[in-house]
């Protein structure tokens, strides 16, 4: 222990709880009788009340001697004087690692059970999704959502659009490591003009209005800038997370402003790993629910 | 030095009681309640209803099932509002009677005069078990004490078993007791409770009373002087003593000091010094005292129930009894009416579903196709009935807000379920916090029904 500069102060604190614990014994003897014997304890209530000073019970004071036979037995078996450790060896992360054991030992014959199915049946599977989605909403559902329907920079799980592929193999591979979705900012390059001409034509791709001649400008800066990561047809890469321009799908919104501030700002998207804070039976069963989610399953709602 | 004569010890051994076996109409009102209690404390752990335990307190899974009732811990003001009836009651009957429930409904009370009876069938009465106590020990002794012993703990290890039948499954756990396959926790309250139950009944008794008990300590706050307590009849009885059978000593008072009422008092006190905070209002020396005046031809109630005014003023018992109806009584009266009128119509009209719902924090409000706004709640909607039911979850409160997706949930009876709900109102809303309300209705039962507030967030 650390807490003290010198071992002066353990010797100090055990030798004052046992002084007062010895104390406490003289004190409670010392108390047992009383060189003035009397009738009453002399108050008067309401006039006429009084009470008598009878002695206590026994065993009263026999509670008392237990208590000071408790706290001796307590402080060798467990730490309370100064540095010593105490006859148990009890501390509180070391009452923390059994109860993990106890949990892990009921808990873990179920996560194994799961861990041995194929992610495609656990998904159909209502018990497993039961887990799982109490898993969800402890880990994802703070930027997911409750219902995996997402949010503005954070992907709806619960669609089939997926940035980085939506197979029970890259989606555990995106809980487990994490996921880096990079937009280089492409204003200085495009120039202002040049950014809008774009954004009309990646509006066009989705159908979406946009103007026909900054479309018809913006076709050879889009091929010429964004296609190596969208594909020349805005459909986009799973292998890179670069996501489909021609769905309705808009993961940092619509319209023109949203897509100009994209374009002209890039975009950093972070999905952290969880390969250390959740055991792969667990990553397993959550990968389970949330493809659930996009195949109309058992989770989808 | 002081003398040692003039020390006095501030802890002394207890003496042992050894109460007189009574009869009489109290005590006849006594085993009354106690056959009553225990009639429903032993075997209303077996009853059932509707093909489960019928009062089961099930804290693992946070129920209460009270016949066709089933309280969750949201219903925790049910029992606030029991102890509270429960507190008025005892303000209303001690106002009236003093130590009504400590004479005859008290557990400790009725599990002493249980474990008296068995003493006194195996023991013998007073003056037998003082001889035997006194008697070297030897085999007869030992095999009595045994007998004793084995009884009270065999009554004890039931009571602590019906006990823990009220909180685990009393069937089920009567399988487990009967093949040792008791869980750690189980085995430890029944033998708890049962240790609790021989060592407070069979050891312990008034010293409960004197020395545990809060209540003895401050019932005389809850006294007045037209409470009904067991009194001494002083002028009638003094002076007191022996006297031979065929004089009629006029010097003498109907108090013919033989001790009877010290002797079946469970607590030890002589109810001719006054009201004292051991008494605990069990009316044994009532019994006791009118039992000797029938045989020495002297009118009943030298000791009685009667209030403090009514000794002083010598009122008739007409008037002691009217004054029973003073303003203090029917104040607590009109309390506990009120009170238990109003649990009784809230346990009526109660509705068998409760609707929690928690907004989605991190995500406030998403754009989906078209640009209409979506808000995610979670909806934890429980149906504490015992039958399986539908619910309808919708939602008022913007123009054109709809319930996106499934709004139909399927619940088993006392099941709970946590349900994602995404509320949507088409583009263009208002931007900024909307309030609304969401109503869960049970599909065929439009009474079971259910309001909660929120908010829709439109950015």
């Amino acid at each position: 222990m650390s807490d003290f500069t010198s071992d002066f102060w353990h010797f100090y604190i055990a030798a004052v709880s046992l002084a007062s614990i010895v104390a406490c014994g003289v004190f409670l003897k010392l108390q047992s009788v009383t060189a003035k014997p009397k009738d009453t304890t002399g108050h008067t209530w309401d006039e006429d009340l009084t009470e008598y000073d009878n002695p206590l019970p026994r065993w009263w004071a026999w509670l008392f001697y237990l208590t000071i036979a408790f706290s001796l037995g307590y402080l060798v078996l467990y730490p309370g004087l100064g540095s010593y450790k105490g006859t148990l060896g009890w501390t509180q992360l070391g009452q923390l690692e059994d109860e993990n054991k106890v949990a892990n030992a009921e808990f873990g014959p179920l996560y194994d059970k799961f861990a041995k199915l194929p992610v495609e049946t656990l998904a159909k599977s209502g018990e497993a999704i039961a887990v799982g989605q109490k898993l969800f909403l402890n880990y994802c559902s703070q930027c997911h959502a409750s219902d995996g329907g997402g949010s503005r920079g954070f992907p709806n799980l619960t669609d089939k659009d997926w940035l980085w592929g939506g197979t029970p193999e890259t989606i555990k591979a995106s809980i487990t490591e994490g996921r880096t979705g990079v937009m280089p900012p492409f204003g200085p390059v495009l120039g202002e003009q040049g950014a809008k001409d774009v954004a009309h034509y990646v509006l066009s791709l989705s159908g979406s209005t946009s103007d026909s001649i900054r479309r018809a400008r913006g076709e050879p800066l889009f091929k010429a800038n964004c296609a190596a990561c969208h594909g020349a047809e805005g459909k986009g890469n799973p292998a890179m997370g670069a996501p489909n321009l021609s769905d309705t799908t808009w993961l940092h919104g619509s319209g023109e402003q949203a897509i100009l501030e994209t374009i002209n700002k890039g975009r950093q998207n972070q999905m952290p790993a969880h390969k250390d804070i959740l055991s792969p039976a667990r990553i397993h069963l959550l990968t389970a629910y949330v493809y659930s989610l996009s195949q109309g399953g058992a989770g989808a709602k | 030095m002081k003398a040692d004569a003039a020390e006095v010890r501030l802890y002394a051994a207890d003496k042992k009681i050894y109460p007189r076996a009574v009869h009489g109409w109290f005590a006849a009102w006594r085993w009354l309640l106690v056959w009553g209690t225990q009639l429903v404390f032993y075997g209303g752990a077996w009853l059932t209803w509707n093909g489960r335990q019928a009062v089961l307190f099930d804290i693992a899974h946070r129920k209460f099932y009270i016949f066709g009732l089933v309280f969750w811990p949201q219903d925790i003001i049910y029992l606030a509002v029991l102890l509270i009836i429960c507190a008025l009651s005892l303000f209303l009957f001690t106002a009236v009677a003093g130590r009504l429930w400590c004479g005859y409904a008290c557990p400790q009370t009725v599990y002493t005069e249980i474990f008296l009876w068995v003493e006194r069938m195996i023991e013998g009465d007073r003056n037998r078990r003082i001889q035997l106590d006194r008697d070297p020990w030897n085999a007869r002794k030992t095999g009595i004490k045994a007998a004793k012993h084995g009884v009270w703990i065999a009554i004890a290890l039931w009571t602590g078993f019906t006990f823990v039948g009220y909180f685990t499954p009393i069937r089920e756990l009567w399988g487990e007791v009967t093949g040792f396959s008791a869980g750690p926790w189980e085995t430890f309250w029944i033998l708890f409770y049962g240790f609790a139950t021989y060592g407070n009944a069979g050891w312990m008794r008034e010293q409960v009373c004197t020395y545990m008990c809060p209540y003895a300590r401050f019932q005389s706050a809850m006294f007045d002087k037209d409470t009904l307590i067991i009194t001494y009849d002083r002028d009638r009885g003094e002076p007191r003593g022996a006297r031979s059978r065929s004089a009629d000593d006029r010097t003498l008072g109907d108090c013919v000091n033989c001790g009877i009422c010290v002797q079946v008092c469970p607590t030890g006190i002589d109810i001719r010094n006054g009201l004292q905070y051991q008494c605990i209002g069990c009316a044994a020396c009532i019994d006791g005292c009118d039992g000797v005046m029938d045989r020495v031809g002297s009118p009943r109630g030298l000791i009685r129930y009667s209030t403090q005014n009514a000794l002083e003023r010598k009122l008739p018992r007409q008037a002691l009894m009217a004054r029973a109806f003073r303003p203090r009584v029917l104040i607590y009266g009109a309390i506990l009416c009120a009170i238990a009128l109003g649990a009784v119509v809230g346990l009526y009209a109660r509705v068998p579903l409760k609707v929690d719902v928690i907004r989605d924090r991190a995500a406030i409000a998403r754009e989906v196709e078209g640009g209409r706004i979506e808000n995610v709640y979670r909806l934890q909607i429980m149906n504490t009935a015992e039958t399986a039911r539908t619910f309808e979850i919708t939602a008022t409160g913007l123009p054109a807000l709809e319930v996106a997706g499934t709004s139909r949930v399927e619940l088993a009876g006392t099941a709970s379920r946590m349900v994602p709900v995404r509320l949507r109102v088409p583009a263009g809303a208002a931007a900024g916090t909307h309030r609304i309300e969401f109503a869960v209705t049970a599909v065929g039962d439009e009474g079971v029904a259910v309001r909660e507030k929120s908010v829709f967030i439109v950015r």
